[in-house]
């Protein structure tokens, strides 16, 4: 791509919109190895009874993880990856990588929770850098458990190269 | 002033400037399949190096979430045995990181104080190459409790 980049009309009508929202599931055997494979050796991620002596209501989601998409292979629902908010838009570069994470927790999670995903692209922007010219996305998600009570907010970079 | 891990860490026990317990990594081939079950994330550009190389890497790279983990496992291993909790933790991705390399994960804590009602620290946080550069540089927000 030769000359500078500019966002499209379709992409800056993008930004902002709503996803519908997705619902994603934890359960014990996600929450160990989502443990087991950080390298966790707390046995409050492993062992219920350890996890409710220490004050949670099962085993407690491990720092980074919200929950696992409910996979159907015959349903259109977003998974891991493909969280960019609300309406799609033709993107003329090929190749990705993850740009940055942020989560913020504002209440508790645990193994039996079922939280629901609204995601929307926060911010798109140009960039030129080591990789050259870049689509840098900021999509902003809010989790809220089954009690409707907000758990958490994740904001990811995504970069488009 | 490094604590250890095994202590259990309060409000009034740390200062600002203070470095928490480093934790020190060295992701295997292996850990980053086990890491790609774990989150679902199963990009090729982390267990394929054919794949990786296509795409102008110059091999496997481990995944930014996972180094994002990383990070909280520290927070987490820091501030867990005396009950405190994270409230905030995020990251930029700005080097790549390989397996088999060791990866050091760091924090120091900038600001220490009360605000509605809860004891909060602030850190800045990263990993560490083996060439000592910080490729994934970020910040966290803890809860503490008092003794």
């Amino acid at each position: 791509m030769a000359e500078e980049f500019q966002l499209t009309q379709e992409m800056k009508d993008a930004i902002g919109v709503e996803s519908e929202p997705h619902t994603v599931e934890l359960d014990k055997t996600a929450v160990r190895m989502f443990a087991r494979a950080v390298g966790y050796t707390d046995p409050v991620f492993y062992d219920e009874a350890e996890a409710k002596r220490r004050g949670f209501r099962s085993l407690p989601a491990p720092p980074g993880y919200l929950g696992t998409p409910i996979f159907n292979p015959r349903a259109t629902a977003p998974g891991v990856g493909d969280q960019q908010g609300g309406r799609r838009f033709s993107n003329p570069f090929k190749r990705v990588l993850n740009g940055g994470t942020e989560i913020e927790y504002v209440g508790d999670i645990c193994a039996g929770d079922a939280l629901t995903v609204r995601s929307k692209i926060a911010d798109l922007k140009p960039a030129r850098g080591s990789l050259g010219q870049m689509l840098i996305t900021t999509n902003e998600s809010t989790y809220h458990n089954q009690d409707g009570k907000l758990v958490a907010i994740m904001r990811g970079t995504i970069i488009n190269y | 002033m490094v604590t250890t891990a095994a202590n259990k860490v309060y409000f009034e026990d740390v200062q600002e400037g203070q470095e928490i317990p480093k934790l020190v990594k060295n992701p295997s081939t292996q850990q980053l399949v086990q890491w790609a079950a774990g989150s679902g994330d199963f990009y090729q550009i982390h267990y394929d190096p054919e794949f990786a190389k296509a795409t102008g890497l110059t091999g496997i790279i481990v995944h930014g979430a996972l180094k994002h983990a990383f990070l909280g496992q520290m927070l987490w291993d820091w501030v867990a045995p005396s009950g405190g909790r994270i409230k905030k933790f995020g990251v930029s991705y700005r080097g790549m990181d390989y397996p088999a390399q060791e990866m050091t994960c760091r924090g120091v804590i900038t600001r220490k104080y009360q605000e509605d009602g809860e004891n909060l620290v602030d850190l800045d946080i990263w990993t560490e190459n083996p060439q000592g550069q910080k490729t994934t540089p970020g910040t966290a927000t803890v809860i503490l409790p008092s003794r």
